[in-house]
């Protein structure tokens, strides 16, 4: 038998404009897991889509076992046993946990469904690898870290041995990412074998045994991870040495620009409130970080913030005006912009091209129109500009349908876009989300130097990193309440962990509470 | 190889397959006659220039009801209600022309109006209550036809007359259509500027004109203007417009409103030719549904609907000359099944992407701004004419 189970030898792939894979080879050993590392647009996704079926390659061949194989589409990958977990999940909404597993490969008899036996062999498989899910919830009702699960489970349930994770961690929180890693140990204990996508250089360090990097879609060479290191694999990836650290002049606080007061908005799922009775202030010249873990009432607060959900009490003020019931463009008018959470949901227009996307929030602007009329020309030109000075990376430059733009480069799209603004409060969700060390490493600056410019801007991160690094302030949500403030140069990680997971609280005793006495603090 | 290039080549292929597949019913029915009158239904259309003149004719509200369903693509929506808009469109011109005696452009003007309103609910029940769209717009067809069958045959004038019908104006025992303009209100006849002389039909009048121009404008609407954006970008997705900060649910509406407006101006611009009365109907109006086709056909380009409503409008008037060989049902059936395969060109078109590099993910997309756009499907009706044949006059009778 051969060394390795899938060889990729000399793949080509491309698109209008762009080579997304130029002469690339990659080698799966038996029961290793492989990390894929590369900038956004690298093409790793590419790569991957090739070895799935999604894309035919122009040259190139992939063997199986040392046999040369033709995958045409995804049911011969899944015949050969390789599944796939992608970059931005396939699962059907308004399905349920089971039917999106057993879908395409539902069991039946003489075509009746037979749901019990599926049922069975789902919970067997969640049991033995720890995959928690609920079998009967619909995905548009469980968190991201489920579905992530439910993707990992249809892999396992078609009996895949070949496991496929395009940027699985960039969605889910430390704990979930330990977990996730757990998971794969355990797949590689059994034999299988996993080509592991991210960006997170920690990530690849624990838990993969080689790594293979693309740049600009050429292959830049595959190590052993026993032998290398996080800057040299970054260097390898970039080209040049990436900073890690944060830089920061010393802080110059002004007015306040954003004003929270008692906010609660109630949840869509439970009867509790979402959030509850959150307060606190912004100011110019100030980065201020709210963390936690993800469902803690994060989404639904900037929700309330920006507009895109009502409150229930409470009141929002921006630069001294009440917005708590503004419309969404006129707070975009007063200030402020939003890097949304989900970039495929709000943050663009798929079937828009990049440039139209880059005006999302100013097409309306007498720079853009002239009488209700768009201006082609200076929509071109500050597109131009945008990709420019962000490196967006695309096939086509400004005319490129964003669907078909690397999941990076959308988000570098939309972090252009509202850095842009130049915005009185800037309100970022994930900013970084997806984006490779070099990325990272520029939007920080920007986020920085916003902050520098005097203005403010509220971080959402799930991400320890980054709620370390980047802002000045930090806020702990916990269940919907603020449950912490720090100084992030005062306080430990580990500190911080026990806030976000409900062990501690600033301004509760949540010893007491959890032992049901009656003891007030203080 | 262009986006637009691509959809021009989907849609001819589409139509290629589907004369192909209407030459072997011809066979499998009649074979010895199959392809002489194969080839007249490819060249009646332009065998004459009274044919011509009716293709042109027929084919000015299909372009409307076209332009109805297409601009609800665009925007996300699917308009099947472009039936009953297109009814209550004529009925309402007709009303203005017979019973207020208005002159044309006012009667176009109030068959515009009335389908804006006829589109206007769906949009309203969409945007506030989330009932889609289709149901609402199936259902309103039919109050539409109904509503506007009791109206023509209930009016009265002062005199106690039914005004709508022809015994108000001559004596006639016709009851079940309603009165000629040529005797109720010739001014409300739309203008021929002489093109009737030249066509020496009396068919042919200045509404494709209108409706290409109609066209034309809602082109420029939906890709340069800040409206069609926004209009596109709740239709392609409706969370990333609200983030935006446009105003999602009144889009929904204004362009189920512009959609209606379409069609109905569809039926003004058919029944004021004054060529055709409007009979009491037991069926919807299948010119609703032919708009379907005919904005499948042009992808849902504004300007590929004038060639593709050109195309359909053509392989009909082709049709009748397979009479009386061939049965009427048997014509109704090719054309039907041509129509059908046409629609097919979105299919075409993704399959076509596949082989030819390029970005399959996005062949739906909308040409970009500065692109010159690529109109659908002309080579299709103009390809298909070969030798002028002489051709049997068929009846003139429309409903
Ligand atoms: N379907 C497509 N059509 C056109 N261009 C495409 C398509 N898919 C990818 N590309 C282009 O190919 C390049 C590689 O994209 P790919 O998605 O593989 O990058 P990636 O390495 O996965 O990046 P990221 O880390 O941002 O996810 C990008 O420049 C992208 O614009
Ligand atoms: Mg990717």
């Amino acid at each position: 038998m051969s060394e390795y189970v899938i060889e990729m030898l000399n793949i080509t792939k491309e698109f209008p404009g762009i080579k997304a894979n130029d002469n690339i080879t990659l080698q799966l050993k038996h029961g290793e897991v492989h990390a894929l590392l590369g900038e956004n647009g690298a093409g790793k996704s590419t790569l991957m889509s090739v070895l799935f079926g999604l894309y035919q390659p122009e040259a190139g061949v992939i063997k199986k076992d040392g046999v040369e194989v033709k995958i045409n589409n995804p049911n011969d990958a899944n015949a050969l046993n390789i599944g796939m977990v992608h970059q931005h999940f396939k699962l059907v909404e308004v399905f349920t946990v089971l039917d999106n597993i057993i879908l395409g490969a539902e069991p039946n008899k003489m075509g009746f469904l037979q749901k019990a036996e599926a049922r069975k062999k789902v919970i067997e498989l969640s049991e033995r690898y720890g995959l928690q899910v609920d079998p009967d919830a619909k995905i548009e009702d469980i968190s991201v870290g489920m579905q992530q699960r439910v993707e990992i489970l249809k892999m396992l349930y078609r009996d895949n041995d070949i496991l496929i994770f395009d940027e699985p961690t960039a969605v889910l929180t430390p704990q979930e990412i330990d977990e996730l890693m757990e998971i794969m140990r355990n797949f590689t204990k059994e034999g299988k074998s996993i080509l592991f996508i991210t960006h997170k250089l920690n990530e690849i360090m624990a838990v993969a045994d080689r790594c293979t990097v693309l740049r600009k879609g050429k292959y830049m060479g595959t190590v052993n991870i026993k032998d290398t290191t996080k800057e040299e694999l970054s260097r390898m990836m970039v080209g040049r040495d990436v900073k890690f650290e944060v830089d920061k002049a010393e802080q110059k606080l002004g007015d306040v620009v954003l004003d929270v007061q008692n906010v609660t908005v109630p949840s869509k799922i439970h009867a509790n409130n979402a959030v509850k009775n959150v307060s606190f202030q912004v100011r110019a010249g100030e980065i201020v970080c709210l963390a936690g873990i993800e469902g803690n009432g994060q989404t639904q607060f900037v929700y309330a913030l920006t507009g895109l959900d009502k409150m229930s009490e409470g009141k929002i003020t921006l630069c001294g005006h009440d917005i708590s019931n503004a419309k969404i463009r006129d707070r975009s008018k007063l200030g402020m912009s939003h890097i949304p959470e989900d970039r495929h949901k709000h943050g663009l227009v798929l079937d828009f091209s990049l440039e139209q996307n880059l005006v999302l929030q100013r097409y309306w602007q007498p720079e853009f129109q002239n009488k209700g009329f768009i201006r082609n020309k200076e929509v071109r030109e500050y597109a131009e500009k945008l990709i420019k000075q962000y490196d967006i990376r695309s096939g086509q430059g400004p005319v490129t349908t964003a669907r078909s733009m690397s999941g990076g480069n959308q988000q570098k799209a939309i972090v252009a876009r509202e850095i842009d603004k130049v915005p009185d409060l800037l309100v970022a969700v994930q900013p970084t989300r997806g984006l490779d060390v070099g990325a990272i490493e520029y939007i920080h600056e920007q986020l920085v130097a916003q902050r520098d410019a005097g203005r403010a801007v509220l971080l959402v991160s799930l991400e320890l990193e980054e709620v370390m690094s980047v802002p000045d302030r930090i806020l702990v949500m916990y269940e919907g309440e603020i449950v912490g403030e720090f100084n992030p140069k005062e306080v430990t990680v580990e500190e911080l962990g026990l806030y976000m997971a409900g062990a501690k609280n600033m301004y509760r005793d949540v010893g007491a509470k959890e032992q049901g006495k009656e003891r007030e603090a203080e | 190889m262009k986006k637009g290039m691509i959809s021009v080549l989907a849609s001819v292929i589409s139509i290629l397959v589907g004369l192909l597949f209407g030459l072997l019913l011809l066979i499998v029915v009649n074979p010895a006659m199959a392809f002489p009158k194969f080839g007249e239904l490819l060249t009646a259309g332009v065998s004459s220039l009274p044919k011509l003149a009716k293709v042109l004719y027929q084919a000015a509200p299909l372009v409307m009801t076209g332009l109805a369903v297409a601009f609800a693509f665009k925007t996300g929506l699917f308009n099947i209600g472009a039936s009953g808009q297109y009814t209550v469109g004529a009925f309402c011109a007709l009303a203005c022309a017979i019973i207020f005696q208005m002159p044309w452009w006012i009667c176009l003007i109030a068959s515009l109006v009335a389908g804006a309103v006829w589109g206007f609910f769906p949009g309203l029940f969409k945007s506030l209550f989330n009932v889609n769209e289709v149901i609402t717009s199936i259902m309103f067809n039919w109050i539409g036809m109904m509503a506007v069958n009791l109206l023509c045959m209930n009016l009265k004038n002062a005199a106690g007359q039914l005004v709508m019908l022809p015994t108000a104006w001559v004596s006639s025992p016709i009851k079940d259509r309603t009165a000629a303009l040529s005797y109720a209100n010739p001014s409300a006849m739309i203008p021929k500027m002489g093109l009737d002389r030249l066509f020496q039909s009396n068919y042919m009048n200045i509404s494709i004109f209108i409706a290409a121009l109609v066209a034309v404008l809602l082109w420029v609407v939906l890709n340069r203007t800040t409206f069609g954006y926004e209009l596109k970008a709740c239709g392609y997705n409706k969370n990333a417009s609200i983030y935006a900060g446009i105003n999602a649910k009144r889009n929904i509406v204004l362009s189920m409103v512009i959609s209606g407006a379409m069609a109905g101006l569809g039926g003004g611009l058919y029944y004021l030719a004054g060529t055709a009365d409007y009979t009491i109907q037991k069926a919807l109006l299948p010119m609703g549904f032919n708009g379907i086709s005919v904005a499948l056909l042009a992808t849902s380009n504004p300007i590929g609907t004038i060639f593709s409503a050109l195309f359909i409008s053509y392989i009909q008037v082709g049709g009748e000359s397979l009479q009386p060989v061939y049965a009427k049902e048997m014509i109704d059936i090719i054309i039907a099944v041509i129509i059908y395969l046409s629609a097919f060109a979105l299919l075409t078109k993704n399959i076509i992407s596949k082989y030819i590099r390029t970005d399959k993910t996005n062949v739906n997309a909308e040409p970009v701004p500065p692109a010159a756009p690529v109109p659908a499907a002309e080579t299709g009706a103009v390809d298909s004419g070969e030798v002028p044949e002489k051709t049997v006059e068929s009846e003139g009778e429309d409903k």
